[in-house]
C-alpha cells in the first residue's frame, strides 16, 4: 500500500522526505489512523483504532446532522478574508475527526495536507473529543517543491475537548519558501479537559500568521500550547496564542522558543484570567543567530481578585561561556554552538506521548544536522 | 629517610614561559613561569584576586584571557594560541568553579557525545559519582555545590585528560561529597600507580588544602598580584598560611 499510495500521490523521493520529516508516515507503520488531502482531494480517510473515526467533512455532514452546529461555532465566518475564502467555498474541504466517549489513542491519528500545484488549499476540520476521550493527532503540512509564488493554506480548525477529555494536537510544518500559510483555530474546553497545542517550523516559509485561542469554559480545564520554530531570511513568523481562563481551577502555559536566523518572528500572546481561581505563564525566549527580529509581545490581563498571570520574555545570544564551556570538554565551536541551540529548543511538554515527543524531536534533529 | 632508589623521569608536560595576559586593557598576569612533569600534580595558592583562576583559564585558552607576551608549552608543543577544543584534544582537561548551566542539555547527552558514543562507560561512571539520577536533567541547572563538583569530575573522568586543571575542587563541598569527590580526582591523577608509572598531570588551586588530603602534591606555588611568588613544599607552604595568612609571607608583601 504504502509505495502505491506514494505513487498514486505523485510524490518524488523528495517531496516524500519533506512528508516523513512533517511527521507523516505513508507507510501508516506508527499511526492509528488516517486523512491526506493532496490539493482540494482527499485521497485517505480511515482509521484502525476503536471508537475514533476518521473522516472528510462533507461525508460527516452527510453523516451527522448535529455537525453543522459544530462549524463556525468557535472560528466566525466573517472574522478576515481568509475565513470568509473558506466559508463562501462551493464544498467543504478539510477533516472531522471525533474520539467517542472513553476512547482513547496511543498511537496518533496523522492529517496529512498537501499542497502540490494549485494555488490555494483550504480546509474546515473539526476536531472532538467527547467525555473521557483522549485523542492525539499529527498534522503535517507541506507544499511540493515546485509550487511557486502565490501557493497559500487557510485552514479552519475548531476543537471541542469534553468533560476529562484530552487533545493533543502537534503540527509541523514543512512548506516552501514562497508559500503563505493562514491557520485559523480555536479550542473549548470542557471540566478537567486539557488541550495541547504544538507548533513546529524548522523549514523556510513565506509567512504564518495565526493566533489560535483556547476557550477554558470548564472548571480545573487546562491548555498547554508550545511553539519551536526557527525563522530562515525572508520568512516571516506572527504567531501567538490566546487562552481565556473562564472557570475556576482553569491554567495555561504558553511557550515559545524562537529562533531567527535572518527572518522575522513576532511573538504573541495573551492570556486573560476572567475567573478566580486560575493560573497563566507565558515564557517567550528568542535567540537571533543572524540579524533579523524578533518581536515578542505578551499580554497578561487579569480581571478578577484571584487569578495569578506571569510572564517572562528573553532575547538574545548564545552565551560565549556556554561554549567554551563545552569547547572544554573537546567540542569544536560549531558542535558546541549546535548542541546549545539543540538545547534551547528542546520543550519537552507534560502529557504528551512519547510517540509524538520522538516526532517534534526529530523534527529539529534535523534542523541540527542540516546545521540549523 | 631513605632515598629513592630512582629518578623521576624528566618530561615536562606543561611548561609556562614569561607569560604576559591581559584581560580588556588591564594586564592581570605578569612573567608567569611555571614547569609541570608528567606525573606530578602542583598545588596553587594565593589570596583572592591573585589570577589563580586566570591562570588556569589562560593555559585552557579561554578568550577573554590575551596573552601579550611568553609560550605555553604542552608536550612540547606551542600552545599558546591554539583554541580550546584543540588543547582538550591534547589531554588538557578542566574542572570548573562555577560552570555555565545550559538550558535543554542533558548532562547525559554531553557524556554520551564526549565519550564517543560509549554509553555504558558513561553509565558506569555517572554511578560512581552518584550522579545517575542526573543523566537526564539540564547540565548544572539547580544543582548543589557538591553536585557540580561531582558532575565535574565525571566529566573528567569520560574525557580522560593526561593534564587536569582544578579550580577549587572542594569549595562548597560537604564532609561527605569531599571523600569522594577528592577519591574521584586521586584517580584521575592516577595517585593509585607507582611513581614510576604516572603519566597524569594536575594544577591544583586550593584554599584549604582539603583536597591533599587525596592527592599527595608534589609541588606549591603561592601566586600574589598576578605573579608566582615562591615555590616549595605545598604541606609547609600551606602550613605557613594557615599560620600567618598571605601578608605575612615576605614574597607577597614586596609590593
Amino acid at each position: 500500500m504504502p509505495a502505491e499510495l506514494s505513487k498514486d500521490l505523485g510524490l518524488s523521493a523528495e517531496d516524500q522526505e519533506r512528508l516523513a520529516q512533517s511527521g507523516i508516515d505513508l507507510t501508516m507503520g506508527n499511526r492509528c489512523g488516517s486523512y491526506i488531502q493532496v490539493n482540494q482531494d482527499i485521497v485517505q480517510e480511515s482509521c484502525q483504532e476503536e471508537g475514533i473515526e476518521v473522516l472528510s467533512i462533507a461525508n460527516a455532514l452527510k453523516k451527522y446532522d448535529w455537525m453543522k452546529d459544530y462549524m463556525w461555532n468557535l472560528v466566525t465566518k466573517d472574522k478576515d478574508e481568509y475565513t470568509r475564502y473558506v466559508a463562501d467555498a462551493a464544498e467543504p474541504k478539510g477533516y472531522v475527526i471525533i474520539a467517542r466517549k472513553g476512547s482513547s489513542n496511543i498511537l496518533p491519528v496523522q492529517a496529512c495536507l498537501y499542497l502540490g500545484r494549485e494555488k490555494i488549499q483550504h480546509v474546515h476540520n473539526i476536531i472532538i473529543a467527547e467525555e473521557g476521550a483522549e485523542l492525539h493527532i499529527i498534522s503535517g503540512c507541506t507544499s511540493g517543491q515546485h509550487v511557486g509564488k502565490g501557493g497559500a493554506h487557510y485552514g479552519i480548525s475548531e476543537f471541542y475537548v469534553g468533560k476529562n477529555a484530552k487533545i493533543s494536537f502537534t503540527m509541523i510544518h514543512t512548506w516552501g519558501e514562497d508559500i503563505e500559510v493562514y491557520p485559523r483555530s480555536a479550542a473549548k474546553v470542557e471540566e478537567n479537559g486539557v488541550f495541547l497545542s504544538n507548533y513546529v517550523c524548522m523549514k523556510p516559509v513565506h509567512k504564518v500568521q495565526m493566533y489560535p485561542t483556547a476557550h477554558l469554559v470548564g472548571e480545573n480545564s487546562v491548555a498547554r500550547f508550545s511553539s519551536v520554530v526557527i525563522a530562515t531570511p525572508g520568512s516571516l513568523l506572527d504567531l501567538g496564542s490566546r487562552a481565556i481562563l473562564g472557570a475556576k481551577g482553569a491554567s495555561a502555559e504558553l511557550v515559545t522558543r524562537a529562533i531567527t536566523k535572518g527572518g522575522t518572528i513576532i511573538s504573541r500572546g495573551h492570556i486573560l484570567g476572567k475567573t478566580e481561581g486560575t493560573r497563566g505563564h507565558l515564557e517567550c525566549k528568542g535567540l537571533i543567530l543572524k540579524d533579523g527580529t524578533i518581536y515578542a509581545i505578551p499580554e497578561i490581563e487579569g480581571n478578577v481578585v484571584g487569578t495569578e498571570l506571569s510572564h517572562e520574555a528573553a532575547v538574545g545570544k548564545i552565551a560565549r561561556d556556554e561554549i567554551e564551556y563545552l569547547m572544554a570538554r573537546g567540542l569544536d565551536e560549531e558542535s558546541a554552538t549546535a548542541t546549545i541551540i539543540r538545547g534551547f529548543l528542546d520543550v519537552k511538554i507534560a502529557g504528551l506521548p512519547d510517540a509524538l515527543q520522538k516526532q517534534i524531536d526529530a523534527a529539529i534533529d534535523v534542523a541540527e544536522k542540516a546545521g540549523f | 629517610m631513605v632515598r629513592l632508589l630512582y629518578t623521576l623521569p624528566d618530561e615536562t608536560m606543561l611548561n609556562i614561559e614569561d607569560l604576559h595576559v591581559k584581560i580588556g586593557d588591564r594586564e592581570v598576569l605578569h612573567d608567569v613561569n611555571l614547569q609541570i612533569r608528567e606525573g606530578e600534580t602542583h598545588v596553587l595558592m594565593g589570596p583572592n584576586g591573585s589570577g589563580k583562576s586566570t591562570l588556569l583559564m589562560t593555559i585552557m585558552g579561554f578568550a577573554n584571557y590575551t596573552v601579550t607576551n611568553g609560550k605555553i608549552s604542552f608536550n612540547d608543543r606551542d600552545i599558546t594560541h591554539l583554541p580550546i577544543h584543540e588543547r582538550a584534544k591534547l589531554g588538557m582537561g578542566m574542572m570548573f568553579q562555577r560552570p555555565p548551566t545550559i538550558s535543554g542539555l542533558k548532562l547525559g547527552k554531553l557524556l554520551v557525545a564526549t565519550s564517543g558514543n560509549n554509553t555504558e562507560e558513561v553509565a558506569e561512571y555517572a554511578k560512581n559519582m552518584h550522579m545517575d539520577r542526573f543523566l537526564e536533567r539540564d547540565i548544572n541547572k539547580g544543582f548543589s555545590g557538591g553536585e557540580i563538583k561531582r558532575s565535574e569530575v565525571l566529566q573528567l573522568m569520560v574525557q580522560k585528560p593526561d593534564f587536569v586543571m582544578l579550580d577549587e575542587p572542594e569549595s562548597g563541598v560537604d564532609l561527605e561529597n569531599i571523600s569522594l569527590i577528592g577519591a574521584a580526582i586521586g584517580n584521575l591523577l592516577e595517585k593509585g600507580s607507582h611513581l614510576m608509572k604516572r603519566k597524569k598531570s594536575g594544577l591544583v588551586i586550593t584554599h584549604t588544602g582539603y583536597i591533599l588530603d587525596y592527592l599527595d602534591a608534589d609541588k606549591g606555588h603561592v601566586m600574589c598580584d598576578g605573579e608566582i611568588r615562591c615555590h616549595g613544599n605545598p604541606r609547609e607552604i600551606l602550613k605557613d598560611i594557615k599560620a600567618r595568612g598571605y601578608k605575612e609571607c615576605l614574597e607577597c608583601r614586596q609590593n
